[in-house]
């Protein structure tokens, strides 16, 4: 497969799997937001400075809007195209990257990636987003959700695939971390008490964003503590958005990709993938809990960073 | 009558669907029969399914000098077929088999011993002006000795109904992904029209493009060559039939930054490292391909490509220099070239057609500028044209010192009465004129998909068919039947 295309590939996958993400962050913060409406416009601020924080997309927002309104923010991370991160901007992007290997993707896929880019671009998006934002982020999620189905559906599970599995858990894995870590930069209205009814609602909150709420009830037979929640969010083995799940495919997938045996390394981005993995596989919550989670989640993050660059100096610009 | 055509005034053209008002030609009877059980309401919506299946897919050209965000626009489609009957066909094809063979024919000698020049057919001023002509390759032998792999010879038919030749593209002629999707696309919307009408498939043209391109690979490559589609990038026009061509083939669409030269050799750059690569369909014109040899300035070729070409390593459809044959001043005397290399008299005549390099043509063209068409040698997507009765004074004055300036430029040809076709036009059906663009491809033998690309010009009394100036297209039936008429 040519350098170009693996590159196009694995981006392809990290845009589809970006917008899904924000669309899905910011809807379940909108409904929260709901129970905070009466609490006056400066915790309204103070909610979503963190979502832009998470983002990190602070800094163009700052010099795009004056002042931090909650429609400003849900504009500028939904529909901004000079922010590079918008759900519009990943699927235009995603959809350039879907062009490029146009050659090399299912007619299913292109056709879905097209038809939602599509939705954006002639304002159909921006009409259901004002008449129900609700409905237009469950939508956007979804046809994300199309996607990745029709991709394992209707595409050659070759090498091209793996390009875009590799960028589409890269990508999860940060997107869970941050969205967990989201909680570290809420601050709980004063006088409202950890463990109390707002702080509970803000770790169910984020649960949603990770579209974990019902399987994490089931484990926890319904008990939402932090602890749990971060336990369930990082380590568990099993739940496809969990930071070990999608670290667990990635290096399965990177070994595919190199045809290096599991538990060896062929190159950087395996290296770091394992290094990673066991990293993983090893961690409680009580050890999480002792670095602090906001710096544990940070170290993570670091990580798949250094395994972004070196899959690319590896495979595409060697 | 049905109520879709109901209304439907041919006009004083030749037109493909009614001989006279009210009087269906034989082919087109079954059509006419079939669209009387439509109401307009039904004929929109299938034509709703059929734009929309367009825009979906990402059927979309680019549009040049339109600075704004939405460059890719459909092509818009007209669902009416333009329908050939058998015979009719078999002498298109016979003389476009004979139009391709005395064009490599005549870039074997131009690159050779030019012969044509020196019996006097051609002159010499002619050639060594061209734009095209590349003097870099006398003495050069392409792989199997074809030089143009694959040809879109432009076709239009007079007041007579006579096929006439209108220009040839023998560097990278487009077009042919239309051919293909709209087929797909006329199926969905008219099932059983086609399993009636026995309309001859298109669907093999990939496949004898592969054949070609593997039939011209370097004996280097022993049996399993690797070919590959060079594309200019996804910015391109034509981008989305680079990728559908290569998509049909089963082979990889590269760009410059793609490839890269070793020893002469052409690899490409893969995950797994540098892999060979002997074959190239390139989508590119020459001045781009090599900045070493060609224009210095190209981001889009590779360096050392030309080199590599002419060890043998690699090969390349179609072979550089092939514009010289497609110049449309070279074109005057295409028939000449029929006569001289074939010994035989042209089946499809040319456009009659007046040289301003010539001194009597151009008086003629400088006092008849407003009943002529005239066209500058080397552009082509229907710019740097001048069409004289819809011209304005301006234009005229401005057309005039450019032949005078660079005579060899400009060819001129009377207008003509290009035939038409009923095309649904803002809720009725009239009569638009309408064009034919077949693919020929060269490799072992000769092959034609059955009709080719029908353009039509969608803009009421206008006769440009080009996409960048307001054309559509339409499906075009070759009849496998013969006894229609």
């Amino acid at each position: 497969m040519l350098s170009r295309v693996g590159d196009s590939t694995y981006w392809m996958g990290r845009y589809i799997e970006r917008a899904e993400n924000n669309a899905r962050l910011l809807d379940v913060n909108v409904q929260m937001l709901l129970d905070l409406e009466n609490k006056g416009g400066e915790t309204a601020r103070q909610f979503w400075r963190p979502i832009l924080s998470t983002l990190e997309d602070t800094e163009l927002f700052d010099e795009l809007h004056g002042e931090l309104t909650p429609a400003a923010v849900l504009d500028y991370v939904t529909f901004e195209p000079r922010n590079p991160n918008s759900i519009q901007s990943c699927i235009s992007f995603a959809r350039e990257n879907a062009r490029a290997v146009r050659d090399q993707i299912s007619s299913e896929m292109w056709g879905q990636v097209n038809e939602t880019y599509l939705y954006f671009r002639d304002g159909s998006a921006g009409r259901d987003f004002q008449s129900n934002s609700h409905d237009f982020y469950e939508k956007v999620t979804e046809s994300s959700q199309l996607f990745q189905g029709v991709t394992d559906a209707t595409m050659t599970h070759g090498e091209a695939w793996r390009f875009i599995q590799a960028g589409k858990f890269i990508e999860r894995a940060d997107s869970t971390s941050r969205i967990l870590d989201l909680k570290y930069h809420i601050l709980l209205p004063s006088g409202e008490q950890v463990g109390g009814n707002v702080d509970i609602s803000q770790w169910m909150s984020v649960l949603r964003s990770c579209s974990g709420m019902e399987a994490y009830l089931k484990i926890r037979k319904g008990d939402v503590t932090s602890w749990g929640v971060a336990e369930f969010l990082i380590c568990h083995r099993e739940f496809p958005r969990s930071i070990r799940f999608c670290v667990d495919r990635l290096d399965e997938v990177l070994h595919e990709i190199s045809g290096a045996g599991s538990g060896q390394f062929a190159n950087e981005p395996e290296r770091l993938s394992g290094l990673l993995r066991s990293q993983l596989d090893y961690a409680t919550v009580d050890s999480i809990y002792r670095t602090g989670l906001h710096e544990y989640l940070d170290g993570v993050q670091g990580r798949l960073i250094e395994m972004d660059i070196a899959f690319h100096r590896t495979y595409c610009a060697y | 009558m049905s109520s879709l055509f109901a209304q439907y005034d041919p006009g004083d053209f030749f037109d493909e669907m009614f001989s006279a008002p009210g009087e269906v030609r034989p082919h087109y009877r079954l059509l006419l029969e079939r669209s009387e059980r439509l109401s307009s309401e039904d004929f929109n919506r299938k034509r709703q399914i059929a734009e929309l299946s367009y825009l979906n897919q990402g059927i979309t050209f680019t549009v040049y000098n339109d600075k704004q965000e939405g460059t890719e626009r459909i092509f818009p489609f007209d669902l009416i077929p333009r329908i050939i009957p058998r015979q009719e066909w078999e002498h298109v094809e016979r003389g476009l088999k004979q139009r391709l063979t005395a064009l490599n024919a005549f870039l074997d000698d131009i690159y050779h011993d030019q012969r044509i020049v020196k019996e006097g057919v051609i002159p010499e001023e002619i050639i060594r002006s061209a734009r095209h002509f590349r003097p870099e390759f006398m003495g050069f032998n392409v792989p199997k000795n074809i030089h143009i792999h694959v040809c879109g010879t432009d076709l239009i038919r007079d007041r007579e109904g006579r096929y006439l030749v209108l220009e040839d593209n023998a560097r990278c002629p487009s077009g042919v992904s239309y051919v293909l999707e709209s087929r797909m696309t006329m199926k969905r919307v008219f099932p059983q029209l086609f399993s009636r009408y026995g309309v001859r498939p298109v669907d093999r043209y990939a496949q004898d493009l592969m054949d070609v391109l593997e039939h011209i690979a370097p004996p280097g490559a022993g049996g399993d060559p690797t070919t590959v589609l060079l594309t200019p990038g996804i910015y391109n026009s034509a981008y989305f039939e680079h990728s559908f061509l290569a998509r049909a083939m089963g082979i990889g669409i590269v760009t410059g930054e793609d490839l890269v030269v070793q020893n002469d050799r052409v690899f490409m750059k893969t995950t797994k490292g540098l892999r060979p690569v002997h074959v190239i369909y390139r989508r590119i014109d020459d001045d781009f391909l090599d900045p070493d040899v060609f224009r210095p300035d190209s981001l889009l070729g590779v360096k050392g490509l030309v080199e590599a070409y002419r060890k043998g390593n690699v090969s390349l459809a179609n072979a550089i220099g092939t514009g010289v044959a497609d110049d449309k001043v070279v074109y005057y005397y295409v028939p000449d070239m029929i006569k001289f290399y074939l010994g035989e008299e042209p089946i499809l005549p040319n456009v009659e057609t007046f040289l301003s390099a010539v001194e009597s043509d151009r008086k003629y063209i400088l006092e008849n500028l407003e009943n002529l068409v005239v066209k500058s040698a080397n552009e082509s997507g229907g710019y740097g044209m001048l069409i004289g009765p819809k011209a304005t004074k301006e234009e005229i004055g401005q057309f005039r010192s450019l032949i005078e300036a660079d005579p060899r430029n400009f060819v001129a040809q009377p207008v003509i009465s290009l035939s038409r076709s009923p095309s649904w036009c803002e809720g009725a059906m009239e009569g638009r004129h309408i064009d034919l663009r077949p693919f020929i491809l060269c490799g072992e033998e000769i092959r034609i998909i059955p009709g080719g690309l029908t353009r039509v010009a969608l803009r009421k009394g206008s006769l440009v068919v080009n996409s960048s100036q307001g054309g559509g297209s339409k499906d075009t039936w070759v009849l496998d039947g013969g006894k229609e008429d």
